[in-house]
């Protein structure tokens, strides 16, 4: 190339197959990447600040509706807090019950993702509608798929999207035996449906890509964690819960005017299925290791566009352990222990299909929310998505502007962002253009 | 429409949590013959296709936050054909229209820090506010079974079959014990809408009215019942001011007690 340097601009206004309202403009000059932004403009609904005077108990419901595509997430991070609060422990039947409705979740909002939103990126199709005019029944597939982690948030919660029988100690309906044992055949079915679904989306071409992540997620000797554990790094920090804020702070950078979650000493991280993969292989279940040696995925994958096997995989997880609980079910009795409030400062956090979602509550001895804190997952990934944006327009300078913003939108979507429910506390720069 | 080509559907976005649109992409046994018998023409949270307006159907969720939607509204309501608004946001400004009963100026702090970049308004208000609304469906989340009879009273030119009755009628039909007889547990479902097939009582809990005020309701009878109950004023008060709190009788109600 001659001496005079080339000016592009990749943008995208309206970013599709995302969760809520987000942007991204990348500005290259020769072969410099110049400027990356990952924005959100989805305006902000201010639930730290509603959350102030209502009760304990009302947190779980209101903080649900941060997100309809992981209320669980919402409900069990702010149940763990209250309960910690209150001084209460969640007997196992219930715990149980609380992780089993999260495995509905993980495998509605994984199969959402994988088959409906990101798979149209590696085939070319615009999304999962057009991609079912010539591939039917694999979209036919994967609705079912989807369809059977709804049914067991509905049977569990009462309904798919906020479901209503989860409350601070328990829920307010234990369901039968027989009622979860009906949901078996699909589930096994589901189980099935999912090992084939990971082999399929295992052959997909995938940029060769890797970055070298510092992967942070829960880990929970026993099991894989998801509504509850330690908070751990792949740098080696093992801490509790109520200790993130000494580790753990949002900082602002001017360039881009979003506050980034940082870990202290290290810069930003990574949350989400690739964290979890890397950090808890062990504790997946037999079947799961299978199929994910099965594929070549190995035990740490550190190529994004390869996230969509890995929650393929966690969608066989899911699968196999929901399975396991509906056998070993005992309906608890009493459904919920009472909370008593006592003034004092909760923490609570579980992971959501894209990653840790850490609560912090402060109340008093009346139960009243004084001071809420909420820290989901995309917002932690924003900063570690701009750095991906970075190293894949340096990869791909050749490709014409389409064909270079596409492959910018496929590395946003690889984190399956959730701007709905980063935007109520991330700093907006709302530009319009 | 012209004649012989499908109609187009589109799916806007207003202030939400996104939860009344994947109700849509949750109706997996209906989604592909819906998808066959419409053109999916705008639906960001699904597709990358975009066909341009006019739209035979525009499903609308959300509430009106900022100056921009304002502006935003207005132009779909020129390009659409009959505009449907779903769940709760949209019908009455959902959770987010607590900064109503507040001064969102003090609240911006204690989320943000740095205030200046944030543009919204004072209120979140329903779609109706701004412009004319054909059909409203209730609901936090909105219900699956309306959404579908919603769509295919379109494709077959007819009034949809929504339930306009309480949850109370819900609860009788389904043979539920009530609950607030029965336990004395406090439950909005004489005051609200029906149309979720009163989900809550049969898990043994109030409705906590997320479907917004039925027609005509009796609140000051509801309230009696829930003093009797032990409620006193403010848990009245927190119990109206929830995803429909910027409802006209929910919110008159609200301010009785306050």
């Amino acid at each position: 190339m001659s001496d005079e340097r080339e000016t592009r601009e990749i943008r995208t206004d309206y970013l599709a197959r995302v969760e809520g309202e987000g942007a991204m403009l990348v500005r290259v000059r020769g072969d410099e990447v110049e400027e990356v932004q990952f924005k959100i403009f989805e305006p902000p609904r201010f639930f730290e600040a509603l959350l102030r005077g209502r009760q304990f108990t009302e947190a779980p419901d209101i903080t649900a509706r941060i997100c309809g595509i992981c209320p669980i997430a919402y409900i069990a991070s702010s149940c763990n807090a209250m309960e910690a609060v209150c001084g209460i422990e969640l007997p196992e039947q219930g715990r149980l019950l609380r992780r089993l409705i999260y495995c509905g979740e993980w495998i509605e909002s994984h199969v959402l993702h994988t088959a409906m939103l990101h798979a149209p990126d590696f085939l070319g199709y615009d999304g999962a509608v057009e991609m079912a005019r010539d591939r039917r029944d694999i979209v036919e597939t994967a609705l079912r798929l989807k369809k059977a982690g709804n049914e067991l948030m509905r049977v569990v919660g009462g309904r798919e999207v906020h479901p209503i029988n989860l409350r601070v100690g328990g829920v307010y309906r234990a369901p039968s035996r027989a009622e979860l044992r009906a949901l078996v055949p699909e589930l096994e079915w589901a189980r099935e449906a999912s090992l084939a679904f990971t082999r399929w989306v295992a052959g997909f071409d995938f940029p060769d890509f890797e970055q070298d992540y510092v992967f942070v997620a829960l880990r929970q000797p026993g099991e894989y964690a998801i509504e509850r554990g330690r908070i751990v790094t792949s740098t080696g920090l093992d801490i509790a819960v109520s200790e993130y804020e000494q580790h753990f702070t949002e900082t602002h950078v001017a360039r881009s005017n979003a506050l980034h979650s940082t870990l202290a000493g290290v810069g930003n991280y990574l949350v989400g299925p690739l964290a979890r993969y890397a950090l808890n292989y062990p504790e997946l279940s037999p079947l799961a290791r299978e199929i994910a040696a099965e594929v070549g995925l190995g035990e740490v994958c550190r190529n994004p566009f390869r996230s969509i096997v890995v929650r393929a995989v966690e969608t066989v997880y899911a699968a196999d352990e929901a399975l396991r609980i509906i056998a070993e079910y005992e309906p608890p009795d009493p459904p919920g222990v009472e909370a008593v409030p006592r003034a004092g400062t909760g923490h609570g956090c579980s992971e959501a299909p894209r990653g840790i979602c850490w609560h912090r509550y402060e109340i008093d001895d009346a139960g009243t929310i004084l001071d809420a804190k909420i820290v989901p997952p995309t917002s932690q990934n924003q900063k570690t998505i701009e750095e991906d944006l970075v190293g894949v327009v340096k990869q791909s300078l050749h490709l014409p502007d389409d064909e270079l913003a596409h492959r910018c939108e496929q590395t946003i979507r690889n984190y399956d962002p959730c701007i709905s429910c980063a935007t109520h506390f991330l700093r907006l720069e709302v530009e319009r253009t | 429409m012209t004649a012989g080509a499908k109609p187009k559907l589109a799916v806007w976005k207003f202030s939400s949590c996104d939860g009344c649109q994947l109700s849509l992409l949750d109706c997996e046994d209906e989604l592909l013959a819906i998808a066959d018998a419409l053109e999916i023409a705008y639906f960001p949270e699904a597709t990358s296709a975009e066909v341009e307006g006019p739209y035979d159907i525009s499903l609308v969720e959300g509430s009106v936050t900022t100056p921009h939607d304002v502006e935003r509204i207005h132009e779909i309501r020129e390009q659409s054909g009959l505009l449907v608004t779903i769940g709760a946001c949209a019908t009455s400004g959902g959770i987010q229209a607590l900064r109503n009963f507040a001064d969102v100026k003090e609240w911006i702090p204690i989320v943000y820090a740095s205030p200046e970049f944030i543009t919204t308004l004072e209120t979140s208000t329903p779609i109706a506010d701004h412009v004319k609304v054909d059909l409203e469906l209730r609901g936090c989340p909105v219900s699956k079974a309306q959404l579908v009879e919603t769509v295919l009273a379109f494709l077959h030119g007819r009034r949809p079959n929504l339930a306009s009755t309480s949850v109370c009628f819900e609860c009788k039909a389904r043979g539920t014990t009530c609950v607030m007889v029965a336990h004395g547990t406090p439950c909005l479902g004489p005051v609200t809408h029906g149309g979720c097939n009163a989900i809550c009582p049969a898990y043994n809990r109030g409705c906590y009215g997320c479907f917004g005020p039925m027609e005509t309701p009796n609140m000051p009878a509801l309230a009696e019942q829930w003093k009797a109950l032990g409620v006193d004023d403010d848990g009245i008060v927190r119990a109206l001011r929830t995803f429909n709190a910027n409802a006209e009788e929910f919110r008159e109600a609200s301010l009785k007690h306050e």
